[in-house]
């Protein structure tokens, strides 16, 4: 069973929702992510999407671009989220590691080996924006043949029939945008958002993992009644911002907790 | 190919190159928009309304022009100009720019977003918008804005709203991001995309409607001087303009095709915009071409003195044509762009582009190579008066 099937299943049995943590790797400080993780984990979240960052992300809002310029300048390549993959697995971590990342960094990698090297590394999938199914035969194949999971995108635009095949094609979780739009807070989590749960849930017994716009434990809230897990990226970087750099992991982790009403 | 068979439409792939790739909330617009070009495509009433237009709005045919003085400079082949730069708004952006709001009208779009690098396509887009009573969002680079303010104006003029992008380079391929951005969170707004780059059907689709360019020069070349010519010399940036008079010449084997990227101010990277010099493949907003990137697969940050070059990557049937051998490209300069400016203001009466600059400057090299009997053909993709700030700017001279 796949590190991220027996932590929904586990999950599943003690009735609790999934907090997926998004940190850009490097950020703030080109080692803060090995620090924040651990913390995160034993704060209460259950896995972690690692940002690898892009010079052009255009599915990301204002946040995840000031954080993503940061870690560029703190010089973090795809071998650097690799790299920090294993260590935070030398140091105990426990929880499923996603690498999120737009295609072309990992293109210019090598699909098949940035495959093996993240199975090795102790990764378990990945998530690209910008990599529809469309596009993904290769990719998705080579994560099969690492035991990696492609984790599929649904959004609220999907039309139904394409929603059957999206779910046919999944592995892993599916990762359900909440609104029609690039990531970042938002005061409220959309009014249709149950509706497009409901349209995904008819076609797969997968995990729902609700992304963009989660900012307040009271939308963490929400999500754990319509869905598996939340995703919290930007509300959780702009906190990041704020904190003096002593305060940064058990400022992180306080987040975290408040989140999750713990 | 003639646009208006449904096969002109195609796969959205040039040998390997091409594709989607884009966030799963664009795909239902993406393939939305692709059913809708293939629908209007198959439709002769679209095309009647676009050629009509043409003819009593943008002004076509444009001519064809002897350039006798230049020709006399360079001693060697006899060299024509396709004057795009006397189509409304002074550039082929216009063709384009005509085509997707006919097109986005029939799709009941009410909201047109739109990039721009140097500005022509903004002006061309923020033209069309109000021609047709269409909303109009223009994405412009705050860098672009600086050095093509009279643009800025105009497109304010037209009645489009710009917004200045401030992030990454401030330049063509920031103000794209910032437009997908936009189209990702509006998706029922019509994305008017000004190159032959970005998700299938755009590449394809832009190709079509600049391809009139070559359809036009094919037919005034044969009817004026009796030949093709031997040599067919354009810019690239995202490569509208080239694949635009390329296309007509595609199966005529004995036309030679040379795109003309923008060799900035040196060879190393971040320099220059000359992604067949120095580019590998790799996948840039929506699709897969070749792309100027690091080691890691960041992209890298370019430059040109002309704003409509200064692009990292380059459109996906360009990627194909260079790897087939049919097309060649190579680089001008600033300087050399500069000089050409000067040169063909001086000697034709005609102030090309900037970018237009980097074609005639090609020409100026080639030409004393070739023999008096043959003939090259520039496409002179925009005029320069929007650019007079950046040149007096490199001369110098306060104005």
């Amino acid at each position: 069973m796949s590190r991220i099937r027996e932590t929904f299943a586990r999950l599943q049995a003690e009735g609790r929702v999934a907090l997926m943590p998004y940190l850009t790797v490097g950020f703030p400080e080109r080692e803060s992510t090995l620090e924040l993780v651990p913390a995160l984990e034993a704060a209460g979240a259950s896995l972690f999407e690692l940002g690898v960052p892009f010079s052009d992300p255009l599915a990301d809002g204002a946040t995840i671009q000031r954080s993503t310029q940061r870690a560029l300048q703190n010089g973090i390549t795809l071998a650097d989220c690799l790299a920090t993959t294993a260590r935070l697995r030398e140091r105990g971590v426990r929880a499923p590691l996603l690498l999120m990342g737009y295609f072309n960094p990992l293109l210019r990698f090598g699909i098949e080996r940035a495959c093996r090297e993240l199975a090795a590394a102790g990764g378990d999938g990945w998530i690209i924006p910008d990599m529809p199914p469309e596009e993904s035969a290769e990719l998705q194949a080579a994560a099969t043949n690492h035991g990696l999971d492609m984790i599929m995108f649904v959004a609220p635009t999907t039309p139904e029939p394409r929603i059957a095949e999206i779910a046919a094609r999944a592995s892993g979780f599916i990762y359900v945008v909440s609104l029609t739009g690039v990531t970042g807070e938002r005061q409220s989590m959309a009014a249709n958002l149950g509706e497009v749960l409901q349209r995904v849930r008819r076609h797969t017994d997968l995990p729902l993992v609700v992304g963009f716009g989660i900012s307040r434990p009271e939308h963490v809230a929400e999500v754990a009644r319509l869905a598996d897990g939340a995703i919290v990226g930007s509300a959780l970087l702009a906190h990041l911002e704020q904190l003096p750099p002593d305060r940064l992991v058990p400022g992180a982790a306080a987040f975290v907790q408040q989140l999750l009403g713990t | 190919m003639i646009p208006g068979s449904a096969e002109s439409i195609g796969t959205g792939r040039f040998g390997p190159y091409g594709g989607r790739y884009v966030p799963e909330t664009l795909m239902p617009a993406v393939t939305s928009l692709e059913a809708a070009y293939q629908d209007a495509a198959a439709d002769p009433t679209f095309w009647e309304e676009l050629d009509h237009l043409q003819r009593t709005y943008t002004g076509r045919p444009t001519p064809l022009t002897f350039a006798a003085r230049l020709t006399e400079q360079c001693g060697g082949a006899r060299i024509y100009v396709k004057r795009e730069d006397l189509a409304h708004t002074g550039a082929h952006k216009i063709n384009n720019a005509l085509g997707q709001g006919l097109l986005a009208r029939r799709m009941g779009k009410r909201r047109i977003i739109a990039e721009t690098g140097a500005g022509q396509h903004g002006v061309a887009t923020a033209t069309v918008c109000a021609l047709l009573g269409l909303e109009c969002v223009v994405y412009m680079g705050t860098e672009d804005m600086a050095r093509q303010s009279p643009n800025v104006f105009r497109m304010r003029l037209l009645g489009a709203e710009v917004r200045g992008v401030a992030s990454g380079s401030r330049t063509l391929k920031d103000a794209i991001n910032e437009a997908m951005r936009d189209w990702v969170t509006n998706p029922d707004s019509y994305y008017l995309l000004g190159s032959a780059l970005g998700p299938h059907p755009y590449p394809t689709m832009v190709r079509d409607f600049q391809s009139v360019i070559g359809r036009e020069a094919r037919a005034q070349m044969l009817a004026t001087v009796g030949r093709l010519p031997d040599v067919i010399i354009a810019c690239v940036g995202g490569g509208s303009n080239a694949i635009g008079i390329f296309d007509a010449f595609r199966d005529d084997s004995e036309v030679a095709l040379r795109g003309v990227e923008a060799g900035g101010r040196g060879t190393v990277l971040g320099d220059h915009a000359a992604r067949f010099l120095a580019a590998s493949p790799g996948v840039l907003q929506g699709t897969y071409s070749y792309v100027l990137q690091d080691e890691a697969g960041q992209i890298a940050l370019t430059h040109s003195v002309s704003a409509g070059l200064d692009y990292a990557s380059v459109g996906p049937e360009h990627a194909w044509l260079h790897d087939t051998g049919r097309a060649t490209y190579t680089s001008a300069d600033d300087e050399e762009a500069l000089d050409a400016f000067e040169t063909c203001s001086r000697l034709e009466g005609i102030i090309p582009a900037l970018e237009s600059a980097h074609a005639v400057a090609e020409a100026l090299k080639l030409a004393p190579t070739m023999h008096r009997d043959q003939i090259i053909l520039i496409n002179m993709s925009g005029r320069g008066d929007k650019d007079i700030f950046t040149v007096a700017d490199a001369l110098g001279v306060k104005i």
